[in-house]
């Protein structure tokens, strides 16, 4: 299988702590990778030097074999990587229609074509096709920051998604929703995973949303990979229950 | 109906413009041409306030580098109309140039560079009197076009409201395409955008020269609508004035930067009688605007129409039941 993204020894320090410490990883195509660990333990982090948010210390990042280390969001995002942020991320004041059409018109054509070519090009199908996906339809015309928490989430989700990207990094995507906004929501998840083949890494910390999400889980604990497996055999393995699960 | 009644409002006031100048005397007529010309440098002011949401305290500087620039070149024989587009042009160039180091962190970082730039041009501006005349000023020579003589101040007033219009359908066409949007979401949510691959860096550039340029095509109608440039007026205090413009109007509508200006330019003709005073009384204006609407004249407009009570909305169709979340 091929991987869509590659982690190489990535290390990032901040002063003297060492927030990720020499992390190699593959995610390969068509996968819902979860990467669980306690808080601190550096998976933010991870993913924001992933995502050109933060320069990494050392190490590289790969994405379909070309290495974008260093490369900026914007850059990132328009070579397919895609993602959502632990706190809520939507622009409040524009349409939940707005939001979307925004999240995919850099996409399209060139700078210039955007200010003088045609003004829509199919973005607004896009956009709708999006909301009746995430179950949003009842919702478009309604400013983003009228919506509850919840629905804000699914938003959020599908903003990352239009573009139709190759990778998503979700952060936390089920912090503070409900269960019924919850099962919605890992069963949109498993739909496009399905649909679209596409590639996730999920950071969360409710374990049954991402034991079922996932089909295979990481386990960062102070900055290093300390287990990797299948959902069930990491809810087992020593390690992860005295780092992080407890017992 | 309802896409109409923008639209009739807007040719009723394109009419009353043109006509406005046969009612008035000539200096009635030079306060609505400044007026025009202050919008213009406003509305700049609006796209990097309002709609980027970044700062800027050097309008000023913008309207003294195009007045200046279309002096000089119009002195030197040049046509006006290229003087206009050079004076829009070096003002974009200039933008351009520090917003570089304004970027990494933006924001009141912006404040504080364009704030030295604007002293930094003035001071140019007074101490570089084989360029610019000094504080003794330069003159500067009504353009002409073609047949039509522009030192007569109606027809003066009509070409500028022409290039008012012209700059205010560019500005619009812009807010309303993709860029608008983008500069939208800079304002909202700068982390977000970028990682929806906005090249945050690019547009915030983008927003701030258009901004300057619209400071400097100003300039290039000021110039030759005084007749008579010094650096007073492109100092600290008239920056401040073009961000308090776009405030007291409404920054981030479209309206704001016409009415802010009509304020800036009409209040001190109005409270004549309060001689030095006038300026307590717009601050005092300002601090009461703020305090109780923050979204400026426009935004107060808007909270009272719709505060009347609406014709039934037989039309619209009932908003459908927020899903329980």
């Amino acid at each position: 299988m091929a991987s869509v993204l590659e982690v190489r020894n990535l290390s990032k320090r901040f002063g003297g702590i060492t927030a990720v410490d020499d992390v190699s990883f593959d995610v390969h195509e068509g996968e819902i990778l979860g990467l669980i660990g306690p808080n601190g333990s550096g998976k933010s982090t991870l993913f924001n030097c992933i995502l050109g948010q933060l320069a990494p210390s050392a190490g590289e990042v790969r994405v379909d074999g070309h290495g974008v280390t260093g490369l900026r969001p914007s850059e990132l995002n328009r070579r397919g990587v895609s993602r959502t942020f632990q706190l809520l991320q939507v622009f409040p004041k524009l349409t939940v229609r707005e939001n979307l059409i925004l999240a995919g018109q850099e996409h399209q054509g060139r700078m210039l074509a955007r200010l003088f070519g045609k003004r829509d090009a199919g973005l607004t199908a896009q956009a709708d096709r999006m909301i009746a996906f995430f179950r949003l339809s009842h919702l478009a015309e309604e400013t983003a920051g009228s919506l509850s928490y919840g629905q804000q989430k699914l938003l959020d989700a599908a903003m990352a998604f239009m573009a139709g990207p190759r990778l998503v990094l979700l952060d936390e995507p089920a912090g503070g929703v409900n269960l019924t906004m919850l099962a919605s929501l890992k069963e949109r998840l498993h739909a496009i995973n399905a649909e679209e083949n596409a590639t996730f890494v999920v950071i969360e910390h409710n374990m049954e949303f991402v034991m079922s999400l996932c089909s295979r889980i990481l386990v960062l604990a102070e900055g290093r990979i300390i287990a990797e497996g299948a959902p069930e055999a990491v809810r087992r393995d020593p390690r992860v229950i005295e780092a992080y699960l407890g017992h | 109906m309802k896409a109409r009644l923008p639209l009739l409002a807007l040719a009723l006031v394109a009419v009353a413009l043109v006509v406005a100048p046969l009612g008035l005397q000539r200096y009635g007529t030079y306060i609505l041409t400044l007026w025009l010309v202050t919008s213009i440098a406003a509305m700049g002011v609006n796209l990097i306030v309002g709609y980027a949401g970044q700062e800027t305290l050097a309008q000023a500087a913008f309207l003294g580098i195009g007045a200046y620039t279309t002096a000089l070149l119009t002195g030197a024989g040049v046509p006006f109309g290229l003087a206009f587009l050079a004076s829009g042009a070096l003002a974009f160039c200039v933008g351009i140039l520090i917003g570089f180091p304004a970027l990494r962190v933006r924001k009141h970082y912006l404040a504080f560079v364009t704030l030295a730039f604007t002293v930094l041009v003035w001071l140019v501006i007074r101490n570089e009197q084989w360029l610019t005349g000094g504080v003794m000023g330069m003159n500067v020579r009504r353009p002409g076009l073609g047949e039509i003589n522009l030192r007569n101040h109606q027809n003066f007033y009509w070409f500028v409201l022409a290039i008012t219009a012209a700059l205010s359908f560019a500005l619009w066409w812009i807010v309303r395409s993709p860029w608008g949007r983008a500069f939208t979401a800079l304002r909202e949510n700068a982390l977000r955008a970028e990682s929806l691959g906005v090249d945050v860096r690019l547009y915030t550039l983008l927003a701030f020269a258009i901004g300057c340029a619209y400071g400097g095509f100003a300039g290039a109608l000021f110039a030759p609508l005084v007749g008579f440039i010094d650096p007073a007026p492109f100092a600290l205090a008239p920056s401040l004035l073009f961000l308090l413009m776009v405030v007291v109007g409404g920054a981030g509508s479209f309206a704001g930067p016409f009415v802010g200006a009509a304020v800036a330019v009409l209040l001190p003709e109005w409270l004549r009688f309060a001689q030095g005073h006038y300026l307590i009384i717009y601050a005092l204006l300002v601090i009461v605007m703020m305090a109780f609407c923050p979204s400026g004249i426009v935004g107060l407009v808007r909270r009272l129409v719709a505060l009347r009570p609406k014709p039934s909305t037989a039309d619209a169709p009932a908003a459908p039941a927020k899903e329980a979340a």
